[in-house]
């Protein structure tokens, strides 16, 4: 039986990914993808409490947590999409309206 | 080292090296192939923590449907003319540094927590096995997918409900925002 402590190292090591690819990238399909990695460490680090306190309630959660991923995809994917047509571009730099 | 932690970390790298793999491609395809990689090993890592039902919807919602999304996204961009982003520029720098601070707090935080947890459910309490049986209304539910469907349709049958409302929501917010011209709908 792997330990709590791995799964959390693990999970937290592949949220610090997503932090770091958000910041990092500037082009916002990256940008979207790193996203999905934060949801998927969220996903199990879930799953890793879920059997270590023997409650299936992490394991429902992680549903919710998936169904939220597909609607944030379709979303921003259709954000992405629009931002090109607008701007004919999906870097980030480009998008500085809000800048003031 | 027992053969399930030495799974556990197999699959684990394999995941960092995919996550690792979306940061630094420069091709969005590539980063979107290398994202596929880290949510297979993530659906077999579901599997070694006891929840077969998630690595199958893992597999069958990220691995099938977003991916796909993302693949005709970017073919529908076509973000081969883009200008090239420079590989480091100086905000590259700073959140790697980031990166490595916050995983070396926040981590050593969280690690040294769950040791305390980890020392109480070795006390007893914990069974791994009530994840795959538990007795719902007098009803033996035998496996982890009935189990969790179980849970799905009784006690959180309330949030169900308001995802598929929210995932209704979603699919017509990415319609209207897809469309190719706003000004028609008028």
């Amino acid at each position: 039986m792997v330990p709590l402590t791995h799964y959390l190292a693990l999970s937290f090591l592949l949220f610090v990914l997503g932090v770091v690819g958000v910041l990092v990238r500037r082009n916002l399909l990256t940008v979207l993808m790193s996203i999905e990695l934060m949801l998927n460490a969220v996903n199990l680090n879930l799953v890793a409490f879920s059997r270590q306190l023997g409650d299936l309630g992490g394991q429902v959660f992680t549903v919710f947590v998936i169904a939220v991923a597909a609607g944030e995809a379709a979303i921003g994917l259709a954000i992405v999409i629009s931002l090109y047509r607008l701007k004919g571009s999906v870097n980030l730099d480009d998008a500085a309206e809000m800048k003031g | 080292m027992t053969p399930a932690l030495f799974l556990f970390w197999l699959l684990g790298v394999v995941v960092v090296i995919g996550a690792v793999g979306v940061i630094v491609m420069r091709q969005p395809v590539h980063s979107a192939l290398f994202l596929l990689l880290s949510f297979v090993a993530m659906a077999g890592l579901f599997v070694l923590a006891n929840a077969e039902f998630l690595a199958a919807v893992q597999i069958l919602v990220y691995a099938g449907g977003i991916m796909v999304l993302f693949l005709f996204t970017i073919m529908l961009v076509n973000v081969r003319r883009q200008a090239k982003e420079p590989f480091l520029h100086g905000q590259a720098v700073v959140a790697t540094l980031f990166g490595l601070a916050f995983y070396a707090v926040v981590g050593g935080l969280l690690v040294g927590e769950a040791k305390k947890l980890e020392s109480l459910g070795a006390a007893g309490a914990v069974d791994p096995a009530r994840l795959a049986a538990v007795t719902i209304a007098g009803v033996k539910v035998a496996g982890n997918s009935q189990a969790v469907g179980w849970a799905l349709y009784r006690e959180y049958f309330l949030p169900f409900e308001i995802a598929s409302v929210f995932l209704l929501v979603a699919m017509i917010g990415a319609v209207v925002l897809g469309k190719r011209t706003m000004e028609k709908v008028d």
